[in-house]
């Protein structure tokens, strides 16, 4: 008992240093271009080109909305070693996924589950992490979500320059600014196949980076 | 009233000097303020009146902050005078990397320039050691950071890139420290009042850079052109002259609170303020180069936080000319 709230008290304080690392190092800027910050159910999806992606979409939105937004990792990552499973599940209150798919489970069911209860997610349709300067195909899943909970505001993000702030193979941050650009919500249109879907997501995305 | 400020001490001086400039800013506040009051009846004229008064407040406001953050400066000692500079440095250099972009091979340089560089620097000026201070950036830093840079294996645009990082820090780091650095010169029969020589500085710059922009901003009005229209819209030559005069007046009054006597404090000022306003100038034109208006770009660029820079680029240039103006001519 007594553990359990050591490691909340732990919990909040590493939350609380993050968010400052981050602000000194980034500026952690959100441009609300499209939408204004509200508590409504909504799913953000953004370009993927860092670890420190996660940590920049959630300093970027406001405190009232951070408890209840909770962004999606990728299980066998995250929970390789006790530390990050640690940071993930209770400073950042991840959904876990699970990338290698087994015809048993569906990998959506934690999202539709959280979602269910009226959380707000952030995702990284991507699946994994680019490198290049254009994000890489989406992956089905955002449009089956957004079939489920056809109410929920889809919000497209672009989030700027953190690939510079730690580029692949260094373990040394170094301070520039960065910026996620909130875009206008968007739905899957009435007959809407997937790839069109998906590909007009990647686009509503992408036309965020010159705004 | 410079005899009058001599004959004070250093805590009247600081109190009668800063009520002086707050008491400035408050005027000036009010005649915006009077002057938003009035109305037009053609909706143009009106829009571009706005226009006028938001620029001016903006102009006030970042008065206000740079007055102010002295005044902190002035109170809080020695320790927290240089964290705070330091700190300066740290943003401004975040803000000019960020908008001149660097390849992966420079990673490791720029880990350098922010968590090595800018506290040895700092570190160096904390602890008075003035001889190795004033070389540590331009000729140690300089010499080793394309190393580091080389052993990244890219040569793609190799001299760009360093360019781009020696700049950066030559004015964020080198320059900017030199603005604390000014508690260093021992000048005979002037002690422990060097903290007003910060003031100095930063009021005889900040006086110029607000009445060159005034003058410039009303002769523009009246149809003038710029000198260097490619680099900037509002630099014209009588605007800046104007701005020097004033700059420099604003020195020799204040003389009072320095250990130079009326003369010197303006040709010092002079110096200063072509230094600060030129300076200024060439900043404009990096921006200009990457395309933004501001180094904080307002509603186009990426980076919202910061335009740290535009305000205190000025006082960059013209600290450390300042600096090495007044030790070789006071042989200090």
């Amino acid at each position: 008992m007594m553990k359990r709230v050591v490691l909340d008290w732990v919990a909040v304080l590493v939350s609380y240093f993050l968010l400052g690392l981050i602000r000194i190092l980034t500026g952690s800027q959100a441009r609300w271009w499209g939408c204004p910050p509200k508590a409504l159910q909504r799913i953000y999806f953004a370009n993927h080109q860092s670890h420190a992606d996660l940590v920049m979409i959630w300093a970027a939105l406001p405190k009232e909305l951070r408890h209840n937004t909770r962004a999606v990792a990728a299980r066998d990552y995250w929970t390789r070693t006790p530390f990050k499973h640690w940071l993930t599940s209770a400073v950042f209150n991840v959904i876990y996924v699970s990338r290698d798919r087994q015809a048993s489970e569906d990998p959506l069911e934690p999202l539709i589950e959280a979602m269910s209860h009226g959380d707000s997610l952030i995702l990284f349709p991507e699946g994994t992490r680019g490198f290049a300067d254009e994000p890489q195909a989406f992956k089905a899943g955002l449009y089956n979500l957004a079939l489920k909970f056809p109410e929920v505001e889809l919000v497209p993000a672009w989030i700027n320059n953190v690939q510079r702030v730690m580029p692949k193979g260094e373990v040394v941050p170094v301070p520039v600014l960065c910026s996620v650009t909130f875009g206008v919500p968007m739905q899957v249109l009435p007959g809407e196949d997937c790839p069109t879907f998906l590909q007009r997501a990647r686009l509503a995305v992408l036309a965020l980076r010159d705004v | 009233m410079h005899r009058a400020l001599r004959n004070l001490n250093p805590t009247e001086q600081i109190g009668a000097l800063f009520i002086i400039v707050f008491g400035l800013l408050m005027v000036g506040g009010l005649v915006i303020f009077l002057r938003s009051m009035r109305e037009f009846d053609d909706p143009q004229q009106g829009a571009q009146h706005r226009d006028e008064l938001d620029r001016l407040t903006q102009l006030l406001k970042t008065s206000w902050l740079l007055v102010f953050v002295f005044w902190l400066a002035w109170l809080a000692g020695d320790i927290s005078r240089l964290v705070l500079f330091a700190l300066g440095s740290f943003f401004a250099l975040r803000e000019f990397l960020t908008l001149s972009p660097t390849r992966h091979g420079d990673h490791r340089s720029l880990v350098l320039a922010f968590f090595v560089i800018l506290p040895c620097q700092y570190w160096l000026v904390g602890t008075g050691q003035v001889a190795l201070f004033t070389v540590f950036i331009p000729v140690y830093v300089f010499l080793a950071l394309p190393v580091t840079s080389v052993l990244a294996n890219d040569p793609k645009q190799f001299l760009e890139r360093n360019a781009k990082l020696q700049w950066g820090i030559m004015v964020c780091i080198y320059g900017m420290s030199h603005v604390p650095a000014l508690l260093l010169l021992k000048f005979p029969h002037y002690n422990h009042k060097n903290a007003f020589l910060v003031l100095f500085l930063v009021l005889v710059v900040q006086t110029c850079m607000v009445t060159q922009h005034l003058v410039s901003h009303r002769l523009m009005q009246l149809g003038k052109r710029p000198a260097v229209p490619a680099i900037s819209q509002s630099f014209i030559w009588r605007a800046w002259r104007a701005g020097m005069a004033a700059g420099s007046l604003m020195g020799a009054l204040l003389s009072g609170i320095t250990p130079f006597v009326p003369g010197q404090a303006f040709a010092l000022s002079f110096i200063a303020c072509a230094a600060g306003s030129m300076g200024h100038l060439v900043m404009k034109a990096l921006k200009r180069d990457r395309g933004i208006p501001m180094w904080r770009g307002q509603r186009t660029a990426v980076t919202g936080a910061g335009g740290m820079l535009d305000h205190i680029d000025a006082l960059c240039f013209a600290a450390p000319v300042f600096f090495y103006s007044a030790r070789w001519y006071f042989k200090l």
